[in-house]
């Protein structure tokens, strides 16, 4: 709903169409179909196997095949330069439509999803498939331990000599001795800076982020983890970076999602059931990182996020306050918490009242992960973007089953990979019945 | 005597040893701001002169966590820390002498920089490491 009608019950007569959801403008663009493969570990099959799956099942929910395809984008970080769209189009039909392998940090899926999104904007296509994966097995800190340090420490062994090199003349591997690198502690500084910044955030709250999304993850039969555990369980699991614990962190693993889009033209043209279906992608941006001075020795994950999550409500046209949902990326518990005031969910500085007030719960103002977020569905990191847009899509269409949020209209899906890239994608239900 | 100390190597760069040690900066000469490696332009205003600056020595903690998992070979746990010099630079650092304890190190605490070995190479050449320390 828009800020300037009154709000409507859930429960509300289905009869008419609600003022407030999407019409069918030409120069739209909807996602048609939507599939992920559950987040988890497929040592039997290869990303190209994953991404396959995903794609024909989002074809087929967009009742569409690959011939109807006039782009593929493809994003999948690990492999990046091994051609993965094309990889894909072997497995599922070789038309001769352009392909885009995208790499964009964690947020490789959605800019996957985006570049699709420009080609129907562009008029370059009426109908694109978007497709995310990745196969991380058991890597660990996001793909990110020690194995650069190792090969350093190789070439030491041979010479062991100290030289400067690199842009900051380091005589050798600088992680642990200049601050950390790895994504825990980074995300973690980024956490505690919040904390130094305003009242009522500490151990507690970052805790409480964990506490709920593993709680939400248990109704998600599509998240790689559905446990429940207690604050008790979550602050003394074993600690990674203060006050990031073990169950704080998102896990590893493989998984793929693929959305089908189409623009508004074709759609209009196409039957009843399908229009009322399709979900219309009302915001598409994407953000790096603008100057700041702390970011040039630290990612600055705040001033990118901020500034996406201005353009898109500007774009779609609505404010925080309309959304029913949100899917944000919380590869770390102190990574959610902050960007609830990024994404103006909360008010400056509030973000430890809001996660202790419950707003962030299922049942609360403004439901956050429902599906479990990256900590507990799983983040195989190109797959994460587009899933997360699949999860929206499939609440606005009333088809989430337990887990769904009653009366879904409006959601927002956010990625950032650091770097930086921050890619918010907000999504509206269709006014057709 | 100096012939019985060891040569020394800085870590990186932009660390300088001596009597008296400290961190050096490339300063954009247009609007000031700073950069530990090199740039071609400035990030912030894009104009192309810098002049090598000394960063003061004295700080205060801005953020920190406490590292339990650290990358191979690094004795954990540690604390990284994003500093804030009294001129108002960033730094990305280790806080030394101080224990790994939420307890023991508190946000906004004050800071100075510091010095330490962390290896030797085959020609006894010492690497020296920087960190801050509580003040």
């Amino acid at each position: 709903m828009t800020s300037s009608e009154p709000s409507e019950p859930s429960e509300a007569p289905k009869s008419s169409p609600v003022a407030s959801a999407a019409k069918i403008s030409d120069d739209s663009v909807w996602v048609l179909g939507a599939n992920m493969t559950r987040f988890g570990r497929y040592p039997e099959q290869d990303p190209v196997d994953l991404a396959a799956k995903a794609s024909m099942a989002a074809l087929d929910d967009g009742n569409v095949t690959i011939h109807d395809m006039d782009v593929l984008a493809a994003g999948s970080l690990f492999n990046a330069s091994t051609g993965m769209g094309q990889r894909i189009q072997k497995q599922i039909g070789q038309t001769g439509i352009p392909v885009f392998n995208v790499a964009n940090a964690c947020a490789t899926g959605a800019t996957a999803l985006r570049t699709v999104c420009l080609s129907i904007k562009a008029g370059e296509a009426e109908m694109g498939l978007a497709v995310g994966v990745e196969q991380m097995g058991k890597m660990g800190l996001l793909g990110g331990a020690g194995a650069k340090r190792e090969n350093k420490r190789e070439n030491k062994r041979e010479k062991k000599v100290f030289e400067p090199s690199g842009r900051y003349g380091a005589v050798t591997g600088t992680d642990g001795y200049i601050g950390t690198e790895g994504m825990p502690g980074v995300f973690a500084q980024a956490g505690m800076e919040y904390a130094n910044d305003y009242d009522g955030v500490g151990f507690e709250q970052f805790a409480r982020v964990a506490y709920k999304n593993h709680l939400h993850s248990t109704l998600n039969p599509l998240a790689q983890y559905r446990k429940e555990f207690s604050m008790e369980e979550i602050m003394a699991s074993p600690t990674m970076s203060y006050p990031n614990t073990l169950l704080m962190c998102c896990p590893t693993g493989d998984g793929a999602a693929a959305v089908v889009l189409v623009s508004g033209q074709r759609l209009k043209g196409m039957p009843t059931e399908v229009r009322r279906r399709a979900v219309k992608i009302t915001a598409s941006v994407l953000t790096s990182d603008p100057y700041t001075e702390s970011s040039q020795v630290q990612p600055d994950v705040n001033t990118l996020t901020r500034n996406a999550a201005a353009k898109a409500y500007e774009t779609a046209g609505v404010g925080p306050e309309d959304l029913d949902l949100v899917e944000l990326h919380d590869c770390f518990a102190t990574a959610e918490l902050i960007h609830y005031d990024n994404l103006g969910l909360c008010e400056r500085g509030g973000a430890g009242d809001f996660i202790d007030s419950g707003a962030p719960f299922r049942d609360g103002s403004t439901p956050v992960n429902v599906s479990g977020g990256l900590i507990s569905k799983g983040h195989p990191i190109g797959a994460t973007g587009v899933a997360n847009v699949y999860e929206i899509t499939t609440h606005l269409r009333g088809e989430a089953e337990d887990r769904q949020i009653p009366g879904a209209k409006v959601g927002l899906a956010h990625v950032i990979g650091l770097g930086s890239a921050c890619a918010i994608h907000i999504l509206e239900k269709s006014a057709t019945t | 005597m100096e012939a019985d100390s060891p040569a020394q190597i800085p870590l990186v760069g932009y660390l300088r040893l001596g009597s008296s040690p400290h961190l050096v900066a490339n300063e954009c000469a247009h609007c000031g701001a700073r950069f530990f490696d090199r740039r071609n332009a400035c990030a912030h205003c894009g104009r192309r002169e810098f002049t090598t600056v000394r960063v003061k020595n004295a700080a205060r903690l801005k953020a920190f966590t406490i590292v339990h998992r650290a990358a191979l070979g690094i004795p954990a746990p540690y604390v990284s820390a994003i500093v804030e010099t009294t001129d108002g630079t960033s730094v990305r650092s280790n806080i030394v002498n101080c224990d790994p304890d939420p307890d023991a190190v508190r946000l906004g605490m004050r800071l100075k920089l510091t010095t330490y070995p962390i290896g030797t190479d085959d020609n006894g050449t010492e690497a020296v490491a920087f960190g801050y320390e509580p003040a």
